[in-house]
């Protein structure tokens, strides 16, 4: 088994009104910056541990489809890449608690 | 046999539900999700509130937990099933009815009356409604804009799924009378039977007469 971390990017499809994007870009034109849109996208990262990349990947799909992208509303994109073992970064974390 | 009110973590309009459904003279209980569905229910109301805080959508954690298995099994079986305000958005979370409910134009949460045209009266939520008559029922929502793709809004025209549309008092359906941008104005729809229904604004709270209007009535008394 191998560690991942799968990250699925959560965004609304292209024609679906975003009013909390919206204002954000309102709030951003206020402060003097000038742009043509704004769009926003909700980021999960999941760390989870599987035997291939497509593995890992099909897993991730599945939690975006059952769960965390309503397909009425949302398109979602999948990534997966290796992470180093969670076991080295533990050690270190007590070592600087004694 | 009563109606069973499933409240989940975050609920707040259970009690409501409970203390409308009785004033009507029927028979409800609270339920907690975890316990699920009792058998042979008499109906299932799915009230409003905040289920799991609104984490990640409004009603998308509440529309995975087992008790919508239940939920949908009695409302296969034509137990009627009524989401109401947070559950409207785990009705449509769950694939009770068609649609999503998300953030109201607005981007605020948005309290007030609102009038109500009936758009078919031969549903158990409107058989106490003419055609065309207009109520006025309170919302209380931040996410309550109903949006569906072009073609399935097309297909709730032609199978007549829409119950209930934001108005003017007149009974005109306006853009200026629709308070968070739903498509087509629909405040509430009906999933594959008509026994199951979701609306965005609130019968329960327009159900007592000591706290106003009592234009809502007509929709809980489906499980009379």
């Amino acid at each position: 088994m191998t560690a991942y971390t799968a990250t699925v990017t959560v965004s609304l499809k292209r024609g679906v009104l975003d009013p909390e994007a919206e204002t954000t870009q309102r709030a951003l034109e206020r402060l003097g910056f000038e742009l043509e849109s704004l769009r926003s996208a909700d980021r999960y990262e999941v760390d989870l541990d599987a035997e291939s990349d497509a593995a890992a990947a099909d897993r991730a799909e599945a939690m975006a489809e059952r769960l965390l992208a309503n397909p009425t509303i949302h398109d979602y994109e999948v990534t997966v890449e290796q992470r180093p073992a969670a076991s080295e970064s533990a050690e270190t974390a007590e070592g600087h608690g004694q | 046999m009563t109606v069973a009110v499933v409240r989940f973590g975050g609920s707040n309009c259970d009690r409501d539900a409970v203390a409308a459904l009785e004033h009507l003279g029927i028979d409800a209980e609270l339920v907690w999700h975890a316990d699920g569905l009792p058998s042979d229910p008499d109906g299932v109301v799915l009230p409003g509130g905040f289920s799991y805080g609104d984490y990640l959508r409004a009603g998308a954690i509440a529309a995975r937990t087992p008790i919508l298995d239940d939920v949908r099994e009695a409302a296969a079986d034509g137990v009627p099933v009524l989401g109401v305000c947070n559950g409207a958005q785990v009705g449509a979370e769950s694939g009770l009815v068609p649609g999503a409910f998300t953030t109201n134009r607005s981007a605020r949460f948005q309290c007030e009356h609102v009038h109500l045209r009936v758009e078919r009266a031969d549903t158990p939520w409107t058989a106490a409604y003419e055609e065309g008559d207009v109520i006025e029922v309170p919302i209380a929502h931040a996410e309550g804009r109903f949006v569906v793709d072009e073609a399935r809004a097309e297909r709730l025209r032609e199978e007549d799924r829409v119950l209930f549309r934001y108005c003017e008092a007149d009974g005109t359906v306006t853009d200026a009378a629709d308070p968070n941008g739903s498509r087509d104005n629909v405040a509430g729809v009906v999933g594959d039977r008509d026994t199951v229904a979701v609306t965005m604004p609130h019968p329960e709270r327009a159900t007592l007469p000591d706290v106003g209007p009592t234009d809502g009535q007509g929709v809980l008394r489906a499980f009379a």
